[in-house]
């Protein structure tokens, strides 16, 4: 009886001690390489997205880079290096966010983090990537102050921020409609601020007068009827929507309900017609204008263009049964070209160091499928990459671009 | 005579076991990396915001599903003592208790005259409404908003050779050690023995003199201490806290973590913390979108068939040391 | 003025929403005693269901009644194979349980459908009711409908034997018992019953909100607050105060300067406890006096 107890007290140890083995620690018998991250015939790539939770529509974007990745290794890989992209969900929560991103660092020993989704997420993971100094590679999120050379030296930015899309519309107003009366419907958060502060800077001193009544609302709301209808009654003539999809699809749906046929601007977040467009009612939704970079696989002035047909074939061999109508299918495949610019540019140096060298020396790079005049360009000490717009309005089903490219600088 | 070295025997028994994990515990960052110790961090965090919940369900009675805006309380305070008044961290950790117990004080107040079903319809709602809270612009200025508060690691006073990493994962073990203690001592306390018999039958205790509203007030304030402190060394191991780090599934999380320790088993609490953390991770290895589900089917499989959650096998071991002449 | 009226209105059709939710709560309260937590994602799989039908051909009426006999269907299963077992656990276990509940349905959402938005068509038509600008003909369908069901419920529940059987089964189960009522079998009514008008609810709230995994989740606590303020027990006092909460939301979100539109959850927060500590029966629900 006495070596039952004792027998007991040793199990239950042993099961503590099991149970803190299961965190693997059993210290990684990394091979030797002179880089972290880096063999002779594999790059470790690190990557979080919302596999689960509400955010998880995003996670398209992870699994078209993964599938592009493939077909760079099925093709010789980067410079004799083949591309071992590891993604994990972070359900778009930040403590998960950095959880998972310190896992690929100190665990599976990434060379650098590569276009995690959200601002948020981002965010979350910042100050830790840059006091380690790994590479944050193409930040998936246009918030303004995600990006600064000085402060954050180790993180790339990528796509034009919601602050200069916001400035592009401030411009078309002062310049196609300068009496205009208008009112703004934003998301009460961060990224809606953003917009608005962009689209306040780009009025300049007419921002007083010219923005006749602001609205906001909550993701977790359940409609946004009460905000439009309160904009409807300031008299104003232009609207500019600074929403979410879902949101976003509510709004056009309630300004033709309540008959108001304002001169409509929209984030091109939300300009998927399939998700955004046909929910809300197309012809609800003729005339909106918005902004564009990459190409539409909708747009049927594209339909014959090499770039888009390779697409195509790279989405039928590599990611059967995706949607091809889903932007975020190009989104990803541009922003994986991004990588593969960089580490080739590497060369055979692929220290952490020479990667964000390498980043931030992007000379006017014209990626497949971004918009022809569109590209991308880093410097030291300048780190987003596309600062280039062109304006575009919905006519029946598709996107139809207008006028010039538009430069629209950074941020504030 | 014997009779002493027999009961001296049996303690040693039972002591082996929690001993052994104290030392070995103390022992971990000697052959751990950086990123397990982060992960022992979270789960000695999360353990100690069960043990607070334990306090409330477990001991008095009540019942909590917004425990998150107490944790959420903590870190905010945490954060914002250590960001922009320069409080030092051993400071601001008991601070975020502090506050954190006023806040729970307060909301036992009206949770008083709540019961059961009720109680739970209140707190579930003020689980939601804490992330629209956090973000009201009136409160930006310190909160920071949505973009959230960075928040530096603690380092290791001069001369100690220790990582950021070691240190937290040592300031972790000592707080979590120091919280554990309290509540047994509370609980095997005047007052502990007051609230279980609050819990156990509300109007004969009341009927005996125990002044009801005073035990069951403290019970909330206490636990929500225990959350605030746990909330505040979760920020300082992410170095990140937003107003979407703090959403319903936190709450539903402690909760989780508390049915799968056992409610009023304290060292339950390390189990439920440990589950709370790894199940995800494995649920994700096995479905990356499916992992909520995977992690919800777990949870009602444990309610029906180990409905004790970890404290089953705490009877039987106990039962079989009784049984010794 | 005409602001006001404006918004009086769209509040009182965000109300609506806020009604039919609040209905399938008291629905789930008198039959268990029990608050339903996973009650929005259970309305939200309905919906799912439905827009599956449709998207495989079924016409909407047909879509709409097998959606709601099996959404009864599914009410009635839980309550025979999970709920039946908790009968005596204490509530922390079945409050679990509603928890894994809500999880696991708004994950295997998310996973069969996608969290992409879904337009979901409405019976009622989508102009504006009789030429009004500020209330469409959704929204009038919505309301009526709400109405009728409620009318539904008052006579099922005071007029019918199922009816008042169900009442005192939740109130007094041990003399119901003696009386020869079934109360098992109608607790896994009441269940496919809560369930049904979930679903209903599901399908009218669908068209405005647009279908995906989450559209609950933002509407299932004002129904609560909703419920609460007319009380528990009432159907009559849950159409009232979620088309209350609805009302007081807008004005709120429209009058109050500055923090007004981001004060909604707050206030729902704020109306749930204190109705519960001032007035737990509602507005019109009937005072339970505890018997030591």
């Amino acid at each position: 009886m006495k070596t039952t107890t004792r027998r007991q007290a040793l199990r239950t140890s042993a099961a503590a001690m099991a149970s803190l083995l299961s965190f693997g620690l059993t210290p990684a018998w990394a091979q030797k390489t002179a880089y972290p991250g880096v063999t002779d015939n594999e790059i470790r790539i690190g990557n979080t997205a919302p596999y689960s939770g509400p955010g998880s529509a995003y996670s398209t974007i992870a699994k078209v880079e993964a599938a592009y990745f493939r077909m760079v290794n099925d093709n010789g890989g980067v410079n004799g290096r083949k591309i071992n992209f590891i993604s994990y969900d972070d359900a778009l929560s930040p403590p998960k966010t950095v959880e998972q991103t310190r896992k690929l660092v100190e665990s599976d020993e990434v060379l650098a983090m590569f276009n995690t989704i959200g601002t948020a997420a981002n965010l979350a993971a910042q100050k830790y990537l840059n006091a380690k100094q790994v590479p944050q590679l193409l930040v998936g999120g246009g918030a303004t102050h995600l990006v600064d050379a000085k402060k954050y030296p180790w993180t790339l930015g990528w796509q034009p921020t919601y602050y200069s899309e916001a400035v592009i519309y401030a411009k078309h107003i002062l310049a196609n409609h300068p009496n205009a009366r208008i009112a703004v419907i934003s998301q009460n958060d961060d990224f809606g601020k953003d917009y608005l502060g962009g689209l306040k800077d780009g009025l300049g001193d007419k921002a007083k007068s010219m923005i006749v009544s602001e609205a906001t609302y909550e993701p977790s709301d359940p409609t946004v009827d009460s905000q439009v209808l309160k904009l409807k009654a300031s008299g104003a003539d232009v609207l500019v929507n600074i929403t979410t999809p879902k949101f976003a699809s509510q709004v056009i749906k309630k300004v033709a309900e309540i008959g108001w046929k304002p001169t409509h601007f929209l984030i091109n977040i939300s300009v998927s017609v399939g998700a955004v467009m046909k929910p809300a009612g197309i012809e609800n939704s003729q005339g909106i204008l918005s902004t564009a970079y990459l190409m539409e696989s909708t747009d049927a002035r594209w339909k014959d263009h090499p770039d888009m047909k390779a697409w195509s074939a790279f989405m039928d061999k590599y990611l059967p049964g995706a949607n091809k109508a889903d932007s975020m299918n190009v989104y990803g495949y541009v922003t994986a070209q991004a990588l593969v610019q960089i580490l080739k540019q590497c060369g055979d140096d692929l220290s952490r160091a020479n990667v964000m060298k390498q980043a931030a020396s992007l000379n006017k790079v014209a990626f497949k499928l971004m918009l022809p005049g569109i590209f991308a360009n880093t410097t030291a000490a300048d780190l987003y990459p596309i600062q280039q717009l062109q304006m575009m309005r919905l006519k029946g089903e598709q996107w139809e671009l207008f006028g010039p490219i538009i430069s629209s600088g950074a941020g504030q | 005579m014997t009779t002493n070295l027999l009961s001296l025997r049996v303690a040693s028994q039972h002591l082996l076991a929690p001993v052994g994990i104290v030392l070995a515990s103390m022992a971990l960052p000697a052959i751990a990396n950086g990123f397990v110790l982060f992960q022992a961090t979270q789960v000695m965090v999360f353990a100690v915001a069960i043990l607070g919940l334990n306090l409330l369900v477990g001991f008095s009675g009540q019942l909590s599903l917004g425990h998150g805006a107490f944790f959420a309380i903590g870190a905010y305070v945490a954060a914002i003592l250590m960001g922009q008044y320069d409080v030092p961290y051993w400071l601001a950790l008991p601070a975020a208790g502090v506050v954190a117990f006023v806040f729970g004080l307060l909301f036992g107040l009206p949770a008083l005259r709540l019961e059961g079903v009720y109680l739970a319809l209140a707190t579930f709602s003020l689980a939601i409404a804490t992330p629209q809270i956090l973000k009201l612009s009136v409160l930006t200025p310190l909160t920071g908003g949505s973009p959230g508060i960075a928040v530096s690691k603690p380092q290791a006073p001069l001369g100690l050779p220790l990582t950021d990493d070691q240190w937290l994962y040592y300031i972790a073990l000592c707080v979590t050690g120091a919280q554990y203690l309290l509540a047994r001592n509370l609980v095997s306390s005047r007052s502990g023995l007051a609230m279980l018999a609050v819990k156990e039958d509300p109007v004969a205790a009341k009927a005996m003199g125990v002044n009801l509203s005073v035990y069951k007030t403290l019970a909330f304030g206490t636990s929500a201490a225990f959350n605030g402190i746990a909330g505040a060394l979760s920020a300082m191991a992410v170095q990140y806290i937003s107003p979407d780090s703090f959403t319903f599934y936190l709450s539903a999380s402690i909760l989780v973590g508390l049915v799968v320790g056992g409610v009023g088993w304290l060292p339950g609490a390390f189990f439920g913390a440990l589950f709370v953390l790894l199940v995800p991770n494995l649920a994700e290895g096995l479905s990356k979108g499916l992992s909520g589900a995977v992690y919800g089917a777990i949870l009602i499989a444990l309610i029906f068939f180990l409905p004790s959650g970890a404290s089953t096998f705490r009877s039987a071991s106990l039962l079989r040391t009784r049984r010794k002449p | 003025m005409e602001l006001f009226v404006q918004q009086l209105v769209a509040g009182l059709s965000t109300g609506t929403i806020y009604a039919c939710i609040a209905l399938a709560v008291v629905m789930i309260y008198q039959a268990i005693g029990h608050v339903n937590f996973a009650q929005g994602e259970m309305a939200m799989l309905s919906t799912f269901v439905a827009w599956q039908l449709m998207q495989l051909g079924v016409p909407y009426w047909l879509a709409f009644v097998l959606t709601v006999v099996l959404s009864f269907g599914m009410g009635l299963l839980i309550e025979r194979t999970l709920m039946r077992r908790l009968r005596h656990a204490p509530p922390l276990s079945q409050v679990a349980v509603f928890i894994g509940l809500l999880l696991m349905l708004n994950s295997a959402a998310g996973y069969a459908w996608n969290f992409t938005v879904k337009p979901f068509p409405t019976p009622f038509g989508t102009g504006p009711f009789l030429g009004a600008s500020w209330i469409s003909q959704h929204q009038a369908g919505m309301l009526a409908s709400t109405l009728a069901i409620l009318a539904a419920l008052v006579v099922f529940f005071r007029f019918t034997r199922v009816g008042l059987s169900m009442r005192g089964a939740t109130s007094h189960p041990v003399s119901a018992r003696l009386l020869g009522i079934r109360v098992q079998a109608l607790e896994g009514l009441g269940w496919g019953l809560a369930s049904a008008i979930g679903a209903v609810a599901g399908m009218l709230i669908a068209p405005i909100v647009f279908l995906e995994p989450n559209m609950m989740a933002g509407t299932l606590i004002y129904g609560f607050a909703g419920a609460v303020l007319g009380g528990l027990g009432s159907p009559a006092g849950a159409v009232l105060g979620g088309l209350l909460v609805g009302v007081l939301e807008n004005m709120a979100g429209t009058f109050i300067p500055v923090i007004g539109g981001e004060l909604k959850l707050t206030l729902a927060l704020v109306t749930i406890v204190l109705v519960l500590v001032i007035r737990p029966q509602g507005l019109l629900g009937r005072k339970l006096v505890h018997r030591v």
